[in-house]
């Protein structure tokens, strides 16, 4: 058994805000692969749960009219993975949350869960800052977007209001027609281990695949939240696809982030692995793109 | 006074009705209500893949699932493998003949992924299926001889299916 003072569930999104304002110091829970782990520990001991793993109505990913993919909070790392639309547009995203855990946790663990816990290792976190998605939060007052980068506030705090859910994670067209990626996890272990550090890149080039239109870069673990690395993105603009190129791209990195020791690795190592990730996922990303170095 | 839920889901092919107590995890349902004890209690946090079930066709680690979930799925056990007159099926004489059981408390929870990964009737390589059985801890065996267990009833029944088709 697990220590729940009272379990609310929700089979509508409606019915989740109103089960919220009528319990505002409940949790959510979706796939229940984060708060069910931290009741068995005893942290969250006694505490009051909104159920909303049951509203199928978040589940699924999407093309929007203007073109731009919305992911659904509740789709699980199994499902973004075999997605015919991710695959096509993201491939990225579906091998990024293949790393996740194992293959029981990747059937029940939920993207929307993944950053709404705001850890900073999460694998689809990085990845997602780096396609530079919007999230969709509806509350009482109805429905706002936010981009990712302000989603995340502080190391296990996002901007969520209260009563607020997440309800779709977007990516634009105009963010994702013409960019490949690629996410490289850094872990003692190929399975069921958390991030050292995770490094998401995607790269559009120019026509003649000679230079790089656009680079973006995002990192897990290289500080509280998942943090992009703008200077190194700036200093490649326009650039001729070259080994010059993704060694300035990598040495450019340090300039924007921030990690630190931990007993999983030492700042030095981090910074080290910052560099040699950036340079290995450009490449891998300008290859994708049919641009040859 | 505990607060209870009616759930109604199909346990191995058969309805069923029972009320559970909110707080409890789908191992519990399954191991309590329903004497179900090859679904292991083993680290409770999803870790060691001894309580997999599969649930719609899916595979889960039944001690991080709310029972009150199942309402409306289709859950299996390493029960329904059990042929009417009590015999093995090939998937649980494979881990007989390679030697892939010794304590056997993770067994069913690798046999109901090996389940999920042979019903899916493709071939895998090695690798993959190192990658398709990571979520699960043995500490007796070393993996080696359940992942012989695994590629070769893979082998076999596609072998069988190829067959089956000329």
């Amino acid at each position: 058994m697990y220590d729940i003072k009272a379990l609310y569930e929700a089979f509508s999104v409606e019915e989740a805000v109103s089960l919220m304002q009528k319990h505002p110091e409940a949790r959510i829970i979706a796939g229940g692969s984060d708060v069910l782990i931290k009741l068995r520990e005893g942290k969250l001991a006694g505490c009051e749960l909104v159920s909303i793993y049951t509203i199928d109505a978040l589940r699924g990913v999407k093309l929007d009219e203007d073109g731009a993919i919305r992911i659904l909070p509740l789709t699980s790392f199994s499902h973004i993975t075999k997605d015919p639309i991710i695959n096509e547009h993201i491939k990225v995203l579906g091998e990024a949350v293949d790393m996740v855990g194992g293959p029981q946790i990747r059937n029940i663990g939920t993207i929307g869960g993944n950053i709404s816990n705001g850890v900073t290792s999460a694998d689809s976190a990085s990845t997602l800052h780096a396609w530079d998605a919007i999230v969709e939060l509806t509350g009482p007052d109805g429905v706002r977007q936010l981009p990712i980068s302000e989603y995340y506030v502080s190391a296990g705090k996002v901007a969520l209001k209260p009563c607020e859910l997440l309800t779709a994670i977007l990516i634009r067209k105009q963010s994702y027609s013409g960019y490949k990626g690629h996410y490289i996890k850094y872990a003692m272990r190929n399975a069921m281990d958390i991030a050292t550090l995770g490094c998401s890149v995607n790269v559009k080039l120019s026509d003649d695949k000679k230079s790089v239109s656009d680079a973006r870069i995002a990192y897990g673990v290289a500080g509280p939240v998942p943090m992009r690395a703008k200077t190194a993105e700036e200093r490649i603009k326009n650039m001729p696809v070259s080994h010059e190129t993704v060694e300035l791209f990598a040495e450019a990195v340090e300039q924007d982030i921030n990690p630190r020791d931990s007993w999983r690795a030492s700042r030095d190592f981090r910074l080290h692995l910052a560099r040699e990730l950036a340079r290995r996922c450009l490449t891998e990303s300008i290859r994708l793109n049919g641009g040859e170095l | 006074m505990a607060q209870m839920k009616l759930v109604k889901c199909t346990i191995n092919g058969e309805y069923t009705e029972t009320m559970v107590d909110v707080r409890a995890s789908l191992t519990d349902m399954l191991r309590n209500d329903f004497r179900l004890t090859s679904v292991k209690k083993g680290c409770e946090v999803g870790e060691c893949g001894a309580c997999n079930v599969i649930i719609d066709g899916e595979c889960y680690n039944s001690c991080i699932y709310l029972a009150v979930w199942a309402d409306g799925k289709s859950i299996r056990t390493l029960e329904c493998l059990l042929g009417p007159n009590g015999e093995l099926s090939d998937i649980q004489q494979a881990f007989v003949d390679e030697a892939a059981v010794q304590c056997g408390f993770c067994t069913p929870g690798f046999i109901m992924s090996a389940v999920e990964i042979l019903e899916s009737g493709k071939r895998y390589t090695r690798d993959e299926l190192r990658k398709l059985l990571s979520g699960h801890l043995c500490r007796c065996t070393g993996y080696e001889n359940i992942l012989n267990a695994v590629e070769k009833t893979m082998n076999k029944r596609l072998e069988q299916k190829e067959q089956g088709e000329k």
